[in-house]
């Protein structure tokens, strides 16, 4: 990877952190509301597999926890933000929320709050690719929590047979919740577990995103060869709760205290200041300025941005006037009615 | 015009767009080489080939949000779920999906699948294999539910289904497949709104759908004959949503409504136009709404049992008497 790259993964991660780390003050005062959920710890996952995909090309679909896959995407910071205060200039109209982000022109195909749900639609939407014969494939985030649901080995088995453009990655933080994944889950290490489906696979650290870029690559030319799905298991870690609302009380201080010292921005940043390619002030500058960036640009357009009007609470429910609900050429006979001539 | 049996219709309605679209593709299990349980994908996967016509695994949930996922980038799928009760695995992606993503996307993607799957009870089938479930889909706001009573509809449903930018359920009926009906040779649509009034008449009105229209004609014809009383059948062939306007207009010249459903009668389709009577035209009513549903049962094995557990025409003939008091 280049210098002038790692400088600019280090500062997105950064921005990242940053950004969430703002979502959450906004959230303690009260200008988000609903659940929560943060990405700091796993900056290295999203930034390291985008960046060896084709973001705003290849589609993208993940869980709840995905401001930071849309953003990567390529999705206006300023419109998820606007998204999360509810409001109309939010990139789901302030119909979404926090877990329902989409951004269908940067092929962002959204946030899913259904643990295991996406698994199928990213399946379903590399089948639509490969019927169109399309360069994209896609790429489905999710927790290893959600490899217990039965849409994963659906997923798994359907993306197999049919020799789908689907690249799943496992985003292993070792929790569901409250719950540690040895207390859930029998194969602790879950590239194993897609074995079974003849799927190839690989696991890696998920904080040093050098490590994460390395093995995306080999993940995403396999996909997008054409040789079928991939599994990807990155381990990494969460610094705050599950969401918002959660205590955070079942985890040792020393686990906590392992991780923290295996943060990714961290982790890239000393390799740049060790190799003298930044500097500490460099660094600090750069904070400085996502700083000021995301309470200037950002929040202050989220606070100011219209709610959506109550009288467009009914939009986007069916579409409208579809030319199909009352055909106007060649509609059948309805018994009785005016509807149509036949 | 030809004569068609139901299940030709579907096929009928598969293969003219599919030749029409090649983004049109069918999926479900045992439909492509198999030729579909019901033969209402017969003869497509030779005409279609295998990545068109998808013999899935059994898997209601995964290829249900698999066909979903495919439409988000302009594919447009027939789901056939090979009962209906199978479809409460696939509810999730059905409900959670496919009904709320132009929602909560603010607009931005939509999920025009046809999702087609015959409920009711058939030939001693057995609890699992008997029940309906249009009263789940009716209810979930983003998803449309139709449900065709005769070849001519489900053929023109399918069609307008498969064009129709929304999600479409549609409510096919195991006993419904074999029977005939005429559908004309030129192409043509079913609106996917609406009723139709299958038989005119000033006494009662009634209501059915799907099978029940059946047994409602079944009625009106014996009421007719016997006792002179001429009731007006009302096929609700759009379960959501229902044509409030045609209930009204209906009861407005009759005074009178009865409701025939094969399902039990909580929460489902004659409780929602006992509601819309209520809402639209309570001081046109002469006499109280009456439904005519099945016994709050799970679906019995003993055919008494079985025929006991659903309404008959006869059913629908005695509480039109006694709402006239004969
Ligand atoms: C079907 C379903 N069941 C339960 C929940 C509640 N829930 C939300 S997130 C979560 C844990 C998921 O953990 P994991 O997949 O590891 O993702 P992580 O939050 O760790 O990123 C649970 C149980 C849900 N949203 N959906
Ligand atoms: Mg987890």
């Amino acid at each position: 990877m280049e210098i002038a790259d790692k400088k600019r993964l280090l500062q997105e991660m950064l921005f990242a952190r940053r950004y969430e780390e703002r979502c959450y003050e906004a959230y303690v005062e009260r200008k988000i509301g609903g659940f929560l959920h943060l990405y700091p710890g796993q900056e290295a996952c999203a930034h390291g597999v985008l960046e060896a995909a084709r973001p705003g090309f290849d589609y993208v679909i993940t869980g709840y926890r995905d401001h930071i896959h849309a953003i990567k995407c390529g999705a206006s910071v300023k419109s998820v933000m606007a998204e999360l205060f509810a409001k109309e200039t939010g990139c789901s109209k302030g119909r979404g929320g926090s877990m329902h982000i989409f951004d269908v022109a940067k092929r962002f195909m959204g946030g899913y709050a259904l643990v295991g749900g996406p698994f199928p639609l990213a399946a379903g939407i590399a089948k639509g690719v490969k019927m169109q014969g399309g360069q994209e494939i896609c790429i489905c985030f999710l927790g290893d929590a959600a490899n217990n649901q039965g849409t994963f080995h659906e997923s798994l088995n359907m993306a197999k047979v049919w020799g789908l453009p689907v690249l799943y990655v496992c985003e292993n933080n070792l929790y569901g919740i409250g719950t540690r994944i040895d207390r859930s889950t029998a194969v602790v290490e879950q590239h194993k577990r897609v074995s079974g489906y003849n799927i190839p696979s690989n696991m890696v650290d998920g904080q040093d995103i050098e490590v994460v870029y390395e093995a995306a690559q080999t993940a995403v030319e396999h996909v997008r060869a054409g040789k079928g799905p991939y599994f990807l298991e990155l381990m990494t870690y969460r610094y705050r709760g599950h969401s918002m609302s959660d205590s955070n009380a079942y985890r040792e201080k020393e686990e906590e205290k392992k991780w923290s010292e295996r943060d990714p921005i961290i982790i890239l940043r000393d390799r740049l200041l060790a190799s003298g390619d930044l500097t500490m002030d460099a660094y600090k500058a750069m904070d400085d300025e996502i700083i000021e960036q995301i309470e200037v640009d950002i929040i202050q357009y989220a606070e100011e941005s219209p709610e959506p009007s109550v009288d467009e609470l009914e939009h986007y429910v069916l579409a409208d006037n579809d030319p199909y609900v009352w055909p106007k050429k060649k509609m059948a006979r309805v018994k009785g009615r005016e509807y149509g001539n036949g | 015009m030809a004569e068609l049996m139901y299940w030709e219709a579907i096929q009928r309605a598969h293969d003219e767009e599919m030749a029409r679209d090649p983004m049109v593709i069918c999926m479900g299990e045992d439909i492509g080489v198999a030729g579909g349980t019901y033969k209402a994908t017969s003869g497509l996967y030779k005409k279609y080939g295998a990545e068109r016509v998808i013999d899935t695994p059994i898997s209601e949930g995964g290829y249900t949000g698999l066909g979903i996922g495919a439409s988000y980038v302009g594919v447009r799928p027939i789901i056939e779920i090979m009962s209906v009760n199978f479809a409460w695995l696939a509810t999730d992606q059905i409900v959670n999906t496919a009904a709320k993503v132009r929602y909560m996307s603010g607009g931005q993607l939509t999920a025009p699948v046809v999702f087609r799957s015959p409920g009711g009870t058939a030939h001693q089938l057995g609890a699992q294999h008997s029940a309906r479930m249009e009263k789940v889909f009716m209810g979930i706001a983003g998803l449309r539910v139709v449900t065709p009573s005769n070849p001519l509809q489900a053929y023109g449903l399918l069609k307008s289904a498969v064009r129709c930018n929304d999600p479409v359920f549609i409510n096919e009926h195991e006993l419904m497949y074999n029977m005939k009906g005429d559908v004309p040779d030129d192409e043509c649509f079913f609106p996917l709104e609406g009723s139709e009034v299958t038989r005119s008449g000033n006494d009662v009105s009634i209501f059915a759908y799907n099978i029940s229209v059946h047994w409602a004609l079944a009625a009106a014809k014996i009421l007719s004959e016997k006792y002179d009383i001429e009731v007006e059948v009302i096929d609700l062939y759009s379960l959501s949503p229902l044509d409030r306007e045609g209930i009204k207009q209906s009861v407005s010249k009759t005074h009178r409504a009865l409701i025939v459903e094969e399902a039990e009668p909580a929460v489902g389709v004659g409780a929602e136009v006992m509601a819309i009577l209520n809402e639209e035209c309570f001081y046109e009513l002469d006499a109280p709404p009456v439904r005519v549903s099945a016994v709050n049962v799970p679906i019995p094995f003993n055919h008494q049992l079985e025929k006991a557990s659903i309404p008959s025409a006869k059913d629908v003939v005695d509480a039109v008497l006694s709402m006239l008091n004969k």
